[in-house]
């Protein structure tokens, strides 16, 4: 059986998917759910990127991955810089830690 | 050349997976770096040129400095973590979401004709101006969330602030007791 590089470009969206949505289903550490993030964040972009590529609008998907990616960044900056005040603050980084802390 | 890309794929699942199962938070970081590595260049593969370096260096090299840095201050993981969810119950899940993904996504895959695109400067700044006006934004107000974030805690009072205020009053209590029976005298 010989696959197109699209459709295993698709496989790969949809493993990367899997195994991120896996690690924050499993994951309790702060800094590992942030991973979880950015590997569904990764699929996220090369789905956009396969999907310009089928539609026959390439560069229209290279310019919405563009701003993807910009605001992934800050997402995972500002995620990482609270991760470092709750470490500083409460000296954990277990999730069900800070939600024992609710009122 | 299918199969170079298949293995690129497989090499890219493989290191995510290390990346979420990694003991270490520093080798979960690396997974990851190595993990936007392989996506770029399957971005390279698939035309998209421009985004390929830029998911080279803010993906593999901007946001793995920056874990580096938070995992160096915040410390390694501090002991052994449960699941937040049971793996037995995770995993099928998971299948079950992935599997409708692939049922509704599979049969997408015949090429629609192209479209008359002009090059990507015009398509970044003519079609898609706003995006960039959001992505200065972005970046603006991340710079500010971050300087507010990291900003260095102020040094730590000598006793909580409503002990303080419960002594400065008792002070002021004994005051006005020792006061009044002078006046009475008078």
């Amino acid at each position: 059986m010989n696959l197109s590089i699209e459709t295993i470009a698709l496989v790969g969206v949809i493993g990367l998917l899997g195994v991120g949505l896996y690690g924050l289903l499993i994951s309790r550490n702060l800094i590992k759910i942030v991973v979880g993030l950015q590997i569904l964040v990764k699929a996220a972009l090369l789905g956009i990127v396969l999907a310009g590529k089928i539609n026959g609008q390439p560069l229209l998907a290279q310019s919405m991955v563009i701003t993807i990616i910009v605001a992934d960044t800050i997402v995972a900056v500002i995620g990482i810089a609270m991760i470092v005040q709750i470490r500083r603050q409460l000296g954990t980084l277990d999730v069900s830690e800070l939600s024992k802390l609710k009122g | 050349m299918s199969i170079v890309f298949a293995i690129l794929a497989v090499m890219m699942l493989l290191f995510a997976a290390l990346a979420i199962r990694a003991k270490h938070l520093i080798s979960a970081a690396i997974f990851l770096a190595v993990v936007s590595a392989l996506v770029s260049i399957a971005f390279y593969w698939l035309g998209s040129l421009l985004a390929a370096v830029i998911e080279l260096s803010v993906g593999a090299g901007l946001v793995t400095v920056l874990f580096v840095y938070a995992i160096n201050i915040a410390g390694e993981t501090g002991g052994e973590y449960y699941p937040l969810v049971k793996k037995w119950l995770a995993a099928p899940l998971v299948i079950i979401a992935l599997a409708l993904l692939a049922i509704y996504l599979l049969p997408i895959l015949s090429p629609a004709p192209q479209v008359a695109e002009t090059d990507l400067p015009n398509v970044i700044w003519d079609q898609r101006a706003v995006d960039v006006l959001v992505q200065i934004v972005l970046i603006f107000s991340g710079v500010l969330g971050l300087l507010g974030l990291l900003a260095e805690a102020k040094a730590p009072l000598e006793y909580p602030v409503a002990e303080q205020v419960a002594a400065q009053r008792q002070q002021e209590l004994d005051e006005l007791t020792r006061q009044t029976p002078q006046e009475e005298a008078v």
